[in-house]
């Protein structure tokens, strides 16, 4: 069960995050929405443990976060794939650290590749993927040490619209065979609800929780969900939350 | 599940367009040798022609003189150079990991890379003698000192989000320092190598103008020495030669050790 309990982080001069509250379940798939300067990357990075909360904690199944590790899972947007590795050397990397022997890796990292759909691709270098190629195999090298909790900051952001369905599809499709508890920062709101059972929303000026909202649809999500009004309601009051609740229109100039 | 598009590989020269870069090189180069030709045979000038520089060629190559001072030469800057890179690579890697030790060294290696190693040479003979050493020394230095900078500005560069990426999947500061910032910096400090080699062959070639009895700079003193210009041609031809050679070599590596990066050219 993973619970998060952040509290602010932020230097005498720039409140990044204020007295985050969250609790996240065993197997949830969170997504966290909001303007940009709402401070949700930096929730997202101390709870991976790549930065320190200046007050409060973060604790992952009732232990503290104290550093970054291979049970909380990061998925950056610029996918970090080590370009001089081929794909199957990035998701064995883990594994190769963890002290796992050879042909065990091979068949560890042979398993998750075919979950992400690139068993064709396994020998190739990262210059020779596309970007949902490269995402895709960030997801299985971050599988690949078993973690509790997936963190994602943004992992879609840098594809097109149409990339990103697909591989919004393509990741509840894994999900849904391996579960995870998974934290999923976007920008994108259609995205946000989507993919979660419930959508933290954040406020920016300072970083803040504003508000969760629970989504009420089943799992797998398809097209008929994703075009159905009980997605369509949902998805506004998200909206709203982001954009007018706060007393930001979507219109506001963030600098 | 959708078909996926991997990036294809760099579209493919037709042939046409490399034949005809052949071809003008090659037109390039007869003309002029047909100018130079044409100059020294003139009479205008005392400078020899290039059959005479051939046969200059022919009668150093024949009595081994030219193999002798071309192996003096090769030997003396791959030592220097060698020894440089071995000494450029812990210190750069030192230097751009821990900052004190950047802190402390920085500042003399900014102070001497600005003094041509040349000017070492009156010191060096000084206190090394007047044989090989004062001449590996500033080779060595020359190399060492392009070598360097390369090194530490590599690991500096290192991609942060690299970093990240290993310490999630759980590695410790050595691993990231062997798996991560060696390869990630290995672009830069082959460059850095191709520069220490070009400074490495001009410190030498001074170096044996001033201060030596074999090699192909000794050469060519000796040809001013004694008025044999063919000879000062045939030295300053090999020494193009050799360090084209040289300067491929490195290239030839560089670009198989660096063919994961995704390059913005071809």
């Amino acid at each position: 069960m993973k619970t998060g309990r952040v509290f602010g982080f932020g230097d005498s001069t720039f409140v990044a995050l204020e007295n985050l509250d969250l609790q996240v379940d065993d197997g949830e798939f969170v997504t966290v929405v909001g303007p940009s300067g709402c401070g949700k990357s930096t929730a997202m990075n101390i709870a991976a443990g790549l930065l320190r909360p200046t007050s409060g904690q973060c604790l992952v199944d009732g232990k503290a976060v104290e550093g970054p590790g291979p049970e909380r899972g990061v998925i950056f947007q610029q996918y970090a794939l080590f370009p001089w590795l081929t794909v199957r050397q990035n998701v064995e990397f883990g594994l190769k650290l963890k002290g796992v022997s050879a042909p065990e890796r091979r068949r560890i990292a042979s398993h998750y590749i075919g979950l992400v759909g690139l068993t064709d691709f396994a020998d190739a270098l990262p210059k020779q993927l596309s970007g949902g190629m490269k995402q895709r195999c960030a997801i299985a090298r971050a599988y690949a040490v078993d973690p509790q909790v997936l963190l994602m900051d943004e992992p879609f952001g840098a594809l097109d619209a149409l990339t990103r369905v697909r591989m919004q599809n393509q990741l509840l499709d894994t999900w849904s065979r391996e579960r995870r508890t998974v934290m999923f920062i976007t920008h994108d709101v259609d995205e946000a609800v989507y993919l979660a059972n419930r959508v933290i929303v954040m406020a920016s000026r300072p970083g803040r929780l504003q508000e969760i909202i629970e989504v009420n649809l089943p799992y797998p999500r398809t097209d008929e969900i994703r075009l159905s009004p009980e997605f369509a309601a949902i998805r506004n009051k998200v909206w709203h939350a982001v954009y007018t609740r706060s007393g930001q229109s979507s219109s506001n100039k963030e600098e | 599940m959708a078909t996926d598009q991997a990036v294809t590989a760099q579209p493919p020269q037709p042939r046409a367009l490399l034949a005809s870069n052949l071809a003008l090189g090659i037109i390039s180069f007869v003309v002029g040798i047909g100018l130079w030709w044409l100059y020294s045979a003139s009479g205008a000038t005392p400078l020899p022609g290039p059959v005479q520089v051939v046969q200059r060629f022919g009668t150093a190559i024949a009595n081994g003189q030219l193999f002798n001072d071309m192996r003096a030469s090769i030997v003396r800057v791959l030592t220097g150079f060698f020894l440089g890179i071995a000494i450029a690579i812990p210190v750069g890697f030192l230097m751009g990991w821990y900052r004190v030790a950047r802190g402390l060294i920085d500042p003399w290696i900014q102070f001497f890379r600005v003094i041509p190693p040349l000017a070492i040479i009156p010191l060096a003979i000084v206190t090394l003698g007047i044989d090989e050493p004062p001449k590996i020394f500033v080779i060595f230095l020359a190399a060492f000192l392009a070598s360097v900078v390369a090194t530490y500005q590599g690991v500096v560069s290192v991609d942060k989000t690299f970093i990240n990426a290993a310490r999630v999947l759980g590695a410790n500061d050595w691993v990231i320092f062997t798996r991560v910032v060696v390869p990630a910096s290995t672009p830069f400090i082959l460059v850095g190598f191709r520069i220490g080699l070009g400074a490495a062959w001009a410190t030498l070639v001074a170096a044996e103008l001033i201060a030596a009895q074999s090699g192909l700079g000794f050469r060519m003193q000796q040809g001013q020495l004694y008025y044999d210009l063919p000879v000062i041609f045939v030295s300053l031809i090999s020494i193009g030669v050799l360090g084209l050679i040289m300067d491929r070599v490195v290239l030839f590596l560089e670009r198989r050790l660096t063919s994961w990066q995704e390059r913005v050219e071809h």
